[in-house]
């Protein structure tokens, strides 16, 4: 039985979602504990959370 | 105080106000299901794409004609010399416009070259196999963004101005500016680019953060343009911001791709390294650029297309739930989406700048292995 590419694509948009999430998370918690880092850790979460979803929407093109 | 609360009322009819026009465009017409479905599908392709004419709204009136609200825009094409005609000679596309003794022809939003009658022929796979004169026409996209460079022309040569009457205290629309220009060089150029260098950038940065939001800002509007959600746009950002890096490069930003291990390794040993990763870092500095077009034209598309479904689950639900439903949804996804707008073009000006950083950056050899760690973005 053949699977359609949008299961793929779905699949690889659960990861990119996945992985924001524990980003975000991440970032949550590295700022609870280091407040006065605000900036710094926003902007590397910022960054990451961008290329990964670059990720997800390749993923949508391609299915 | 009273005046703030009669903007921000303002401000908050105008937000709802989006859903409500873009929902009059379509027709809801008696068909099935599926036939709606197919029409909200089509009307959804028919906003993401360029079009030649700026039409803000159209509808079937109660005789049965369609009613188009907006305005021609001027057509240009080079094909055997240039031929300049309105673009209402084509009534949206229904007839043969003739300039110069050729006929032209729309079909997709692309015009093509037919015989008097507009004649297309197609191929197996559906495509029209008719000529495709070079089209250098004012589309609605192009519109956009003349009417944006010009608008922040104006907003910031006006803010110049204040400045230099007020002796660099900030006034009027400098207020809200300020801090978000600031921010840009204290958050985004000096930090990425280095104290040294982010003069050289910094204007460029702006001006391109500038445009993606506002550009972002306009699709969000009843207007109904998407124009940084066009590849063709986001292509030629990401191929600036190429050149950039490319010809602003230092010696280290070359030598890190065409030789990144130095003197840390004999000759013969790099040469096995290097078959495979010269090539990796040729290859790194196409694709930075790349994924700068595709997150944006793609982030901008999906919010598009989102919201637009979210508007036909109207015509799909038929009912008094849907109504409600759809505006509650669609209301909800316009404010993310004023939050994307302004995330998006924070993000393509920090990876941006980022890409700057690494052209300009002058290795302290000490430090070698010390290197930034976003390196191969």
């Amino acid at each position: 039985m053949e699977i359609p590419s949008v299961v793929g694509a779905g699949l690889a948009v659960i990861g990119a979602g996945i992985g924001i999430g524990m980003i975000g998370g991440r970032a949550m918690e590295a700022i609870a504990r280091q407040p006065e880092a605000y900036g710094k850790i926003q902007t590397a979460m910022l960054i990451a959370a961008a290329l990964i979803e670059g990720i997800g929407f390749a993923a949508i093109f391609a299915g | 105080m009273r005046k703030s609360l009669v903007r921000k009322l303002l401000a908050a009819t105008l937000l709802c106000l989006g859903p409500v026009l873009f929902a009059k465009e379509s027709s809801p017409e008696a068909k099935g299901p599926e036939g709606i479905k197919a029409e909200i599908k089509e009307y959804i392709d028919h906003h993401l794409q360029d079009s030649h004419s700026f039409n803000i709204a159209s509808y079937t009136d109660d005789q049965g004609h369609e009613v188009h609200w907006g305005f021609p825009l001027p057509v240009i094409l080079w094909d055997d010399g240039l031929k300049v005609f309105s673009s209402s000679k084509f009534h949206h596309g229904e007839t043969v416009a003739e300039s110069g003794g050729n006929h032209y022809m729309l079909y997709h939003n692309k015009i093509y070259r037919t015989d008097a009658e507009g004649t297309i022929d197609y191929d197996a796979e559906h495509h029209p196999t008719n000529v495709k004169p070079l089209d250098l026409s004012i589309t609605k996209n192009v519109v956009m963004m003349l009417f944006t460079g010009l608008l922040l022309f104006w907003i910031f040569a006006g803010m110049a101005k204040t400045y230099a009457e007020h002796g660099g205290i900030p006034k009027g629309a400098a207020k809200f500016f300020e801090p978000i220009v600031l921010y840009i060089r204290d958050d985004i150029a000096i930090p990425n680019i280095g104290e040294k260098k982010y003069k050289r950038y910094l204007p460029f940065l702006l001006t391109i953060f500038f445009f993606i939001w506002f550009l972002n800002m306009f699709g969000l509007t009843p207007l109904g343009v998407n124009v940084t959600g066009n590849i063709a746009v986001t292509t030629a950002l990401a191929v600036i911001v190429f050149l950039i890096t490319s010809f602003t490069g230092t010696k280290d930003y070359w030598k890190h791709i065409f030789d990144p291990l130095g003197n840390a390794m004999p000759w013969y040993g790099k040469l096995i390294i290097y078959i495979i990763l010269v090539p990796i870092e040729i290859l790194g500095m196409f694709i930075k650029p790349f994924a700068l077009l595709i997150r944006l034209y793609a982030n901008m598309t999906a919010g598009h297309v989102v919201l637009m479904s979210l508007i036909g689950l109207i015509f799909i639900f038929k009912s008094w739930v849907g109504g409600p439903l759809s505006f509650g949804l669609s209301f909800a996804i316009s404010l993310i989406e004023v939050l994307v707008a302004l995330l998006q073009a924070y993000i393509f000006t920090m990876l941006s700048a980022l890409y700057f950083g690494f052209a300009s950056e002058e290795h302290d050899h000490e430090h070698e292995s010390e290197e930034p760690v976003l390196e191969h973005l």
